[in-house]
């Protein structure tokens, strides 16, 4: 498969490839997240956990631009934004998933895998409303690449199943391989396991690591499952009521006294 | 028992013994039956891809037909008058994207649909302060669409069918191949689907809302123009024509409304069903079955099979 081909510099592994600086969120009197500060580094898979309501979802869409913080910088491949746009972020090659899935519900699975091309493409409107040419060529090309993520993925024979009647776990995958279709430099996993038995678990994790090895993809996941965690992640950071309370590496993080009190609760 | 007879016996024996008459009822049928689906695919176009049931449909044919023979009456010649009369369908496409469905994003769809009746409102005034309320009559000639009449002498009989009946179905059946090539096959027509499936996840991977809802509702606005030029070669070009949006509805109904073939093969049923039914049945009644024909079926359809002939079938999980 290809390198990543979003616009924009590109970034060695282990440099910064995106780091939010005293990022703020609120809806109403709601502090969703409290000046938080992190980055993630090119090539590694970068964990954000933490109790219930403690902001990562809040986090993750204002990586990916859905939601706008009102203060802090976002620094995206040596580019400074107050804050993304969703185009913006899938240009420059952020893909996500989302906590509860949203496919395309009523197209097939290679639909919504290509779907996930769209940015790649671009033979021009007159040519697709011919359906010839240059339009026909790229369809074939393109199709060809969302092959390889069905074989990787190992979703070859529901590949013609409109997405709504899979099962909760083969959707958390598509929905994968739609991602991995935009080939990009950041991934944004939110939950990638939950709701999921222990055997898909263990699947969806290989799925991560190989992402990570084969395709050099950064990754950044919020999970729930801590045993998941500690062995996907390079680094963790951990939030609780917006605040960040702490980042390091897994170990570090499971020995934190905070985390400790976040996680188990504390004695008031 | 002889009701009966003459319900369901009477009317074949006349098909049997007649079948130039017949042949001449379907034809009628099928060519009402193709405009019908013009004008569905108009709606389906835009439901497809904001879930939006867009009431002013109707009144678009009636615009952009009246833009057409405006542009010509004052002087315009009759290609730059449709190349114009184009480009303003493009520009009403990005202000309805600008000023209606923009601000409403997120809204729900009762909201959406309620919007449209406003726009309807501001296009029957906007309209008729231009151009005038009086009914025109379409530039057929000057735009070379064909005139007059084929007879063709069959099964005992005559059988006349109007040229421009038949350029019509031509033009209908050629646009809805490439519009239904276009959604299932390429990259745009997958974008479409895909934000009327979900408007985050379209986001996630790129997808432009504005640009898509602009495209649709361009789309909508060039099948608006198509579908006012052959209704008003038929009569002429009114504000009357806004009526027969509503006989979009039965189609809707039959076809699904997310279905592009359903629009076609539901209008054909509908306008098919429609003029046999008057034609043999009609007397019966004392005649104006017509008027009323295409709700009774539509309303059998809703009772066994609410989601349309090929309409996606809606699954909830629980």
């Amino acid at each position: 498969m290809r390198a990543p081909s979003g616009t924009g510099p590109e970034v060695a592994v282990g440099d910064v490839l995106l780091s939010v600086e005293n990022v703020s969120l609120s809806f109403g009197g709601v502090k969703a997240v409290n000046d938080v500060s992190f980055d993630i580094r090119k090539g590694e898979i970068r964990a954000i956990i933490g109790p219930n309501g403690a902001g990562k979802t809040s986090m993750l869409n204002v990586i990916n631009g859905f939601y706008h913080p009102q203060q802090g910088r976002i620094t995206f491949k040596g580019e400074t934004r107050p804050q993304m746009r969703p185009y913006e972020a899938a240009h420059g090659g952020i893909a996500r998933t989302f906590q509860n899935v949203a496919l395309f519900r009523g197209m097939t699975v290679l639909d919504n895998i290509m779907a996930g091309r769209t940015l790649k493409m671009h033979a021009s409107f007159f040519w697709q409303l011919l359906h010839f040419g240059p339009a026909m060529n790229e369809e074939v090309e393109h199709r060809h690449f969302v092959e390889e993520i069905i074989e990787f993925l190992k979703i070859q024979e529901i590949r013609r199943t409109p997405v709504g009647r899979l099962p909760y776990g083969m959707q958390k995958r598509v929905e994968l391989g739609r991602a991995l279709a935009m080939e990009p430099e950041l991934l944004l996993l939110d939950e990638p396991m939950a709701g999921m038995n222990l055997e898909e678990k263990e699947d969806m994790s290989r799925f991560v690591l190989d992402v990570n090895d084969h395709y050099g993809t950064t990754i950044a996941l919020i999970e729930h499952d801590m045993g998941v965690v500690m062995d996907l992640s390079d680094r963790v950071v951990v939030l609780d009521h917006g605040i960040k309370i702490a980042d390091g590496t897994p170990d570090d993080v499971k020995k934190n006294q905070a985390v400790i009190d976040a996680y188990l609760g504390v004695a008031h | 028992m002889h009701l009966i007879y003459q319900i369901f016996i009477d009317p074949f024996v006349q098909m049997g013994s007649a079948p130039d008459l017949f042949v001449q009822t379907l034809w009628e049928g099928l060519v009402a039956g193709v405009l019908y689906s013009l004008i569905a695919l108009g709606f389906v176009l835009i439901f497809k891809a904001s879930g939006v049931f867009n009431f002013a449909q109707g009144i678009m044919v009636v615009f952009a037909a009246l833009t057409l023979v405006g542009l010509y009456a004052h002087g315009v010649p009759a290609f730059l008058a449709l190349a114009i009369t184009i480009g303003v369908m493009f520009l009403l496409a990005m202000a309805v994207e600008r000023l209606v469905l923009r601000p409403l994003v997120n809204q729900p769809e009762i909201i959406l649909f309620m919007a449209t009746f406003g726009l309807t409102y501001i296009l029957i005034g906007f309209g008729e302060l231009i151009f005038g309320g009086d009914p025109k009559v379409m530039i057929t000639d000057q735009l070379y669409l064909p005139s007059g009449s084929y007879t063709i002498k069959a099964l005992g009989g005559f059988v006349q069918m109007q040229k421009i009946d038949i350029a019509a179905a031509v033009i209908a059946s050629a646009m809805v191949a490439s519009l239904a090539v276009f959604f299932q096959k390429t990259r745009i027509g997958r974008a479409l689907r895909a934000v009327a499936d979900s408007h985050r996840a379209a986001l996630s991977v790129g997808i432009s809302l504005e640009y898509i809802w602009v495209t649709v509702w361009f789309a909508a606005g060039i099948v608006a123009l198509a579908t006012g030029i052959m209704w008003g070669a038929r009569s002429n070009v009114s504000f009357a024509l806004e009526i027969i949006s509503l006989k979009a509805l039965p189609v809707l109904i039959l076809g699904g409304f997310t279905s592009i073939p359903g629009a076609i093969i539901g209008g054909i049923i509908i306008g098919v069903g429609e003029k046999i039914g008057e034609f043999y049945w009609g007397p019966l009644f004392g005649s104006g079955i017509e008027e009323w024909f295409a709700y009774v079926i539509a309303l059998i359809f809703l009772l066994f099979r609410p989601q349309g002939l090929f309409g996606e079938r809606i699954i909830e999980r629980i």
